[in-house]
């Protein structure tokens, strides 16, 4: 990527290539009275413009999950008679060049009856809200309800019972490079070849074969270098179809690269939560019931996994916490929005946000130390594993430890006498906890929308050097090193001799592909598992080789433990090709596939600790230490895993702190380009003082648990609370986030107009 | 994100980037602010003049006790320039200020100006400077004082034809302490507030003070109370807390999704008692 060589979706360039723009609606909520295309088609340089009706036989927007009662939006890849968010696509232009398109999706004329359109969740369910959809006037997806426990007993025995409503405002996953796909069809075999930029290969091959009415196996698909995806590549969207649609319809490829404009409006977003928590203690700080409803904006109509998000936060809501009743409630909401679904954390940041915050609610309210509260809450490290009211299965931890570390580190005693002095001073010093946990490893198969199993394809070529194909899709992670890491300590080759491929659905065996922190735990487990395998056939070969039935495999070497003599691995692959002789019960090659079905998630935790101060006079933050204590499990590469936890508490700071996809009452995105949506840059990052503990999963054998994710899901409360702890004496005991510096500025100086 | 279909042209010398102009062409300098604008289709110009590669336009030198800084001359040019850094360290600290480095490095001054942005931080430098610009058409040649030249958002008193050429300021007495503080917008790094604050001190007394200030409304001004309230004042902490809560008056501040109106004019104040203290304290 630095020195330009790699090659992404925009860079693939094929001979009589088109370019598709496509036309999108400027309102929120309209019925379309007319699409004429008259003047776009008679462009110079334009082939074709397609509308709605043209594309109407191409399959409606997959949604992979199905809850009880749920409503399900048919949502056709382009609009026919009605609109239903900014963004919508109403008609696509193809032309010869990129410019063309654009100028041409400018004269395609549409007659639209603006209607009143919804901006948001609450919006949505108040009284005389204009209908998202006309049919379901009410604007209700879905009511979802889990409960654990007896919460009506536990709150009726507590002695205190805090409440809160929050929000965690809607976030926009602005990878690096954005959407874009190139189609290409061939009409001999009767074949489509797509390149894509997406994290989930073979499922989107699966849902746009079915879309396109394709054969399967007749559609390859490729995700070229992918340039950040944070969930949002996570889905098949109407323009893959749609871009799919012309290239066998004019029998030429086509490209359509999203702009960022586009980015903003067209690409599912995350978050978009408005949250009543309630929790219930004994005045000694133990917690005895947490209840949360959520009330989720789904956006307009439902991606992948779009009603499936906030059911993660409800399995998240007890956090590290020994909570043994729990209720929660769910209200989906249509909302003429972009929709929402998995965004790097992916729901357990909001359930992490509401509980971290509501365990430092509680504590205010018991005058505790909310390390303290922690310490007498925490699940202890003899419970696991640890069966959650929520209904998981917390496979192993020591979460007193790992606090203890971050309270050590950051000096905490010390820090809270600096602290009392300070605020005898008038100043506004915080120090904010947060004590996370985390769902990784997604996950078990009857879990996971598409099945959570991952596969791997190792072959050892004649010449030794090895071949991995693995059905993760990594986009930036790094499993390229960490997979050749793990072939190197099996093997005993040297890392340069081994290549990881990926995405390419013609090249490798079905995969589920990288989401959910999955990458390493399960797809990593694949390729050790088919690691084992082809060490198992080495050493049929070896011993055959070395004329044996005694030998050992250890740094590339089949060794004869009777007489020494060795043969290494290189020779080996070379006679298991040549096949003059093959061992009994063997076979030519060695090449081995494994498909992994894990037995249960993983469940990373972390403690992050921020020490912050607020300048009274303008509300400005400065975050004055940072903490961070991971523990995710074995550690393969600690550079790898490092830059993933810096770059999630980027993110997590992002959203506490200046990121909001704002949507006004028409659903116009107002934070809709970089000059306004405020994505964490460079220069406001703290310095981050991260370490680890390590307790190994038992889920699989690598004992890792997952790290793309811990780092967003930490940082937010830790943030949150440390501001709303600086603002305590003023007895501020919730602040909603993004804390803009204008936004606390009022709040202080509605507190103590002296400080102006 | 893809503009218009437009012509192109990168002429050598100003004759010819003039004659161009005075057809109708679009001037380009660095492209920061115009090439955004049209990939949001927001401006169409049809023909581009690239002005980028006339040398004639490129210098910074110093003449008769002031500083004349060609238009093509880039944010870093400001920044890092010995001579501006040396003589006139106001200025290179505001371009200093600006974007990012990539940004600095292709945003020019003479763009700059003439784009009239209303959270661009150079004018509140300029007002605190009374800079002059030079305009000059195929035709004609005039200088005008920065005051006359800002009208308002994105407004100047260039006439069509003309192309800003050159920014003069002065070349600092001693004596004299520059400060220039800014607030910016967490998104597009501009101004929210930005105060240039320049203030001479001679015998324990303010004899100067000037304070230019950019981002609270829609065009950048110079604070002539808070200035007035501060010559003859030795510098005390009340004086200066003084004079800043004089800085927003009568103004009538923007609001957007960033900053309402009312908390631009604290800012403005906040900002505006950090810049004279760090101007007074520069005055040694
Ligand atoms: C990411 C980003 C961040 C930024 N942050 C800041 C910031 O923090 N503070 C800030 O002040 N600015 C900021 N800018 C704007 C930047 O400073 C621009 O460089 C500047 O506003 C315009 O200068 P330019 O040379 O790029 O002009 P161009 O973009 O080329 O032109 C701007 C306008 O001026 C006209 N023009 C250009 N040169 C002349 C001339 N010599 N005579 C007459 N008309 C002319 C053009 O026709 C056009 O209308 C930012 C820009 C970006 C992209």
């Amino acid at each position: 990527m630095l020195t330009g060589t790699a090659t992404y979706v925009d860079d693939i360039k094929m001979p009589n290539m088109l370019y598709a723009a496509m036309v999108r609606s400027p309102h929120a909520a309209a019925n379309i009275r007319s699409v004429d295309i008259s003047k776009a088609a008679a462009h110079p340089g334009v082939m074709a413009v397609y509308t709605g009706v043209d594309i109407k036989d191409v399959g409606a927007i997959v949604c992979g999950v199905e809850l009880p009662g749920m409503r399900k939006p048919h949502h056709t890849v382009i609009a026919t008679d009605r609109v239903y968010l900014v963004g919508h696509i109403v008609a696509v232009v193809v032309a010869k060049d990129r410019y063309v398109a654009a100028d041409a999706a400018d004269l395609v004329e549409v007659d639209y009856d603006v209607l009143d359109a919804v901006g948001g969740p609450e919006q949505a369910l108040a009284e005389g809200a204009p209908a998202v959809h006309p049919q379901w006037a009410d604007n209700i997806a879905f009511k979802f309800e889990q409960k654990g426990g007896d919460t009506d007993a536990a709150f009726a025995s507590a002695d205190v019972i805090c409440k809160q409503r929050m929000i965690s405002q809607r976030m926009v996953a602005n990878p690096m490079e954005t959407r874009g796909c190139v189609a290409s069809w061939h009409a001999a075999d009767r074949a489509l070849t797509i390149y894509t930029s997406t994290q989930i290969p073979h499922l989107a091959r699966t849902i746009l074969a079915g879309m396109l009415g394709l054969d399967e196996n007749r559609l390859r698909l490729i995700a070229p270098e992918v340039g950040g995806g944070f969930g949002c590549k996570l889905n098949v969207y109407p323009e893959e179809a749609i871009v799919s649609f012309a290239a066998m319809k004019l029998g030429v490829p086509v490209k359509w690269i999203e702009t960022r404009r586009e980015n903003f409006l067209s690409t599912i977003q995350g978050r978009g939560h408005v949250d009543y928590w309630e929790i219930a203690a004994k005045r000694d700080g133990t917690i005895v019931g947490v209840k949360v409803k959520i009330i989720q904006d789904l956006g307009a109509y439902f991606q992948l996994l779009t009603p499936a998000i906030p059911t993660l936060s409800v399995l998240m809501m007890p956090g590290l916490y020994n909570a043994r009743n729990i209720h929660a409630e769910i209200v989906g909401v249509f909302t003429n929005c972009v929709p929402t679904d998995a965004v790097r954390g992916a729901g357990r940041p909001e359930a992490t946000y509401g509980i971290e915050r509501m365990v430092d609610v509680l504590a205010a309210e018991l005058k505790m130390d909310p390390a303290e509260i922690r310490f007498k809450n925490f699940v202890a490290a003899d419970q696991f594993p640890f069966a959650t009211a929520t209904g998981l299965n917390y496979d192993s931890g020591d979460y007193a430890n790992t606090f203890t570390k971050a309270l050590d580190t950051i000096g905490y005693k010390k820090l809270r006498e600096e602290q009392a002095t300070a605020r005898k001073q008038g100043r506004l010093v915080g120090i904010g906890i947060s004590t996370y946990g985390e769902i990784c490893a997604m996950g078990p198969s009857p879990a996971v929308a598409a099945g959570g199993w991952e596969s791997a394809t190792v072959k050892v070529e004649p010449s030794g050097k090895v071949t991995i194909l693995t059905g993760i899709s990594p986009h930036g992670q790094g499993e390229e090193t960490t997979f050749a890491q793990i072939a190197g300590d099996e093997l005993g080759v040297p890392i340069d001799d081994v290549l990881v491929l990926h995405g390419d659905t013609s090249i490798v065996q079905y995969g589920i592909g990288t989401f959910g922190s999955r990458g390493t735990a399960v797809g990593g487990t694949a390729v050790y598992l088919a690691l084992q395998d082809i060490k198992e056939k080495v050493i049929r070969w070896g011993s055959m080789l070395l004329d044996s039935n005694d030998v050992r495999f250890e740094g590339g070497m089949c060794i004869d433990n009777a007489s020494g003599k060795s043969v290494s691995i290189q020779t080996i692959a070379a006679a298991a090709y040549r096949a003059m002789k093959i061992p009994t019960h063997s076979e030519p090659g060695l090449v081995a596939t494994r498909f992994w079905e894990p037995g249960n998630f993983t469940y990373p935790f972390g403690a992050h600790i921020i020490h912050s101060e607020i300048d009274p006079k303008t509300g400005q933050v400065e975050i004055k230490r940072y903490v961070m204590v991971d523990d995710i499990g074995n550690i393969l590469n600690p550079m790898i895993v490092d830059g993933q936890l810096h770059g999630g508490a980027s993110w997590g700071l992002g959203q506490a702190l200046w990121e909001h996809a704002i949507y006004d009452d028409a659903g116009q995105l107002v934070t809709g380009e970089f000059m306004d949506y405020a994505m964490a840059r460079a220069r406001m990052m703290p310095w981050i003082e991260s370490s680890h503990t390590c307790t190994p999963s038992p889920v699989n054998p690598l004992g890792v648990k997952g790290v793309g994710e811990a780092g967003t899901i930490g940082s937010t409360p830790a943030m949150v609370n440390s501001v709303v702890d600086a603002l305590a004496p003023l007895g501020v005991t919730h602040v909603d986030m993004p804390l803009t510096p204008e936004k606390l500025w009022r709040i202080i100086s509605a507190s103590q107009p002296e400080a102006n | 994100m893809i503009p218009n279909t437009f012509e192109y042209t990168a002429p050598l010398t100003l004759k010819v980037a003039l004659a161009l102009i005075g057809e109708g062409g679009k001037p380009l300098a660095g492209g920061m602010s115009l090439i955004p604008m049209m990939k949001l289709r927001m401006a169409a110009p049809e023909h581009l003049v690239d002005i980028g590669r006339i040398a004639e336009l490129n210098y910074i030198r110093e003449a008769g006790g002031e500083l004349h800084i060609g238009a093509n001359a880039t944010h870093y040019d400001v920044e890092s320039s010995p001579l501006i850094v040396g003589k006139c360290p106001l200025l290179a600290e505001t371009a200093g200020h600006i974007g990012d480095i990539q940004v600095r490095n292709r945003g020019t001054l003479g763009g700059s100006v003439a784009h009239a942005d209303p959270s661009a931080d150079y004018p509140a430098a300029l007002q605190a400077l009374e800079a002059k610009i030079v305009l000059t058409s195929a035709t004609s040649q005039r200088t005008v004082a920065v005051g006359d030249f800002f009208i308002d958002t994105f407004t100047t008193s260039l006439e069509p034809g003309e192309l800003v050429t050159e920014v003069i300021v002065p070349v600092e007495a001693g004596l004299t302490g520059t400060s220039y503080q800014k607030f910016l917008q967490p998104a597009s790094g501009f101004a929210i507030v930005g105060v240039a604050a320049r203030i001479r001190r001679e015998a324990g007394k303010i004899t100067v003070a000037r304070i230019g200030v950019t981002g609270v409304s829609g065009n950048s001004y110079r604070a002539l109370k808070a200035e007035a309230a501060l010559v003859g004042k030795a510098g005390s902490d009340a004086e200066i807390d003084a004079a800043a809560a004089l800085v927003g008056e009568g103004v009538e501040a923007g609001a957007d999704l960033h900053a309402s109106a009312e908390y631009r004019l604290h800012l403005a104040a906040n900002y505006a008692e950090r810049a004279i203290r760090v101007a007074l304290s520069r005055t040694a």
